[in-house]
């Protein structure tokens, strides 16, 4: 059960790096649909390194985070999307 | 000894790092906004579900099991969805495609490193409001 929590945790180490990679694009995208795609990518990652830790160091509850923070980063998308469209502008 | 399991989340770990890592590559490396969500939505969509099928078998069965397989299914459904709602977004504000034509003309402007010789330059003319406005 060791060799399963050690490699779940590793895992999660490597999404954290990729994230960082993602960053990239989202500090520099030369548009705001970029940032918003890298930042959509880095969300799903960030769902995906909670319910491996959830998995690792069994805690059942960060699995609701996961989630939650799966809903929040689909609502984000669409509703950024929406707005730039209707109006120009989130704000 | 190593069981079945260990095998199977093992496996299902090294895929969805390995997707991960191409969805990473392709968002970083990829010369336009429209392929830049098709590496997102495909590459990071299977890398997300095969790392929480990994994560599913290595929990016991019962309701964990079954919220990681509602994320699954979630994920599954919702992630290229919502890049192709920002792509369709994007083709609505005028922002226009990458050629092969916008390549020749940004070649000089290439701020990736010489590593591609030249003919992976990113194309941030093809934008429709102008270059780097960061």
């Amino acid at each position: 059960m060791t060799l399963i929590a050690d490699a779940l945790l590793i895992a999660a180490a490597g999404f954290v790096i990729i994230s960082i990679g993602v960053l990239y694009r989202a500090v520099k995208g030369p548009t705001m649909q970029d940032r918003v795609i890298a930042v959509n990518v880095v969300g799903s990652n960030t769902v995906v390194i909670a319910a491996l830790i959830a998995a690792a160091t069994d805690t059942p509850g960060a699995l609701d985070i996961a989630l939650v923070y799966a809903l929040l980063n689909f609502l984000m998308s669409i509703a950024i999307s929406k707005f730039t469209v209707e109006r120009g502008g989130v704000l | 000894m190593v069981t079945l399991t260990e095998v199977v989340v093992l496996a299902l770990l090294a895929g969805g790092l390995f997707f991960g890592f191409v969805a990473a590559v392709g968002l970083v490396r990829l010369p336009d906004l429209y392929t830049r969500a098709h590496s997102a939505s495909k590459s990071d969509t299977l890398g997300a579900v095969l790392t929480l099928a990994a994560a599913a078998i290595a929990l016991d069965t019962g309701a964990d099991t079954l919220k990681l397989a509602l994320l699954i299914v979630f994920m599954f459904i919702t992630n290229p969805t919502a890049a192709h709602a920002i792509a369709r977004a994007a083709a609505d504000q005028g922002i226009e495609p990458w050629t092969a034509a916008d390549d020749a003309d940004g070649a000089g402007n290439g701020d990736e490193g010489a590593a591609g010789g030249g003919s992976n330059a990113e194309g941030d003319g093809a934008v429709a409001d102008g270059g780097d406005r960061r």
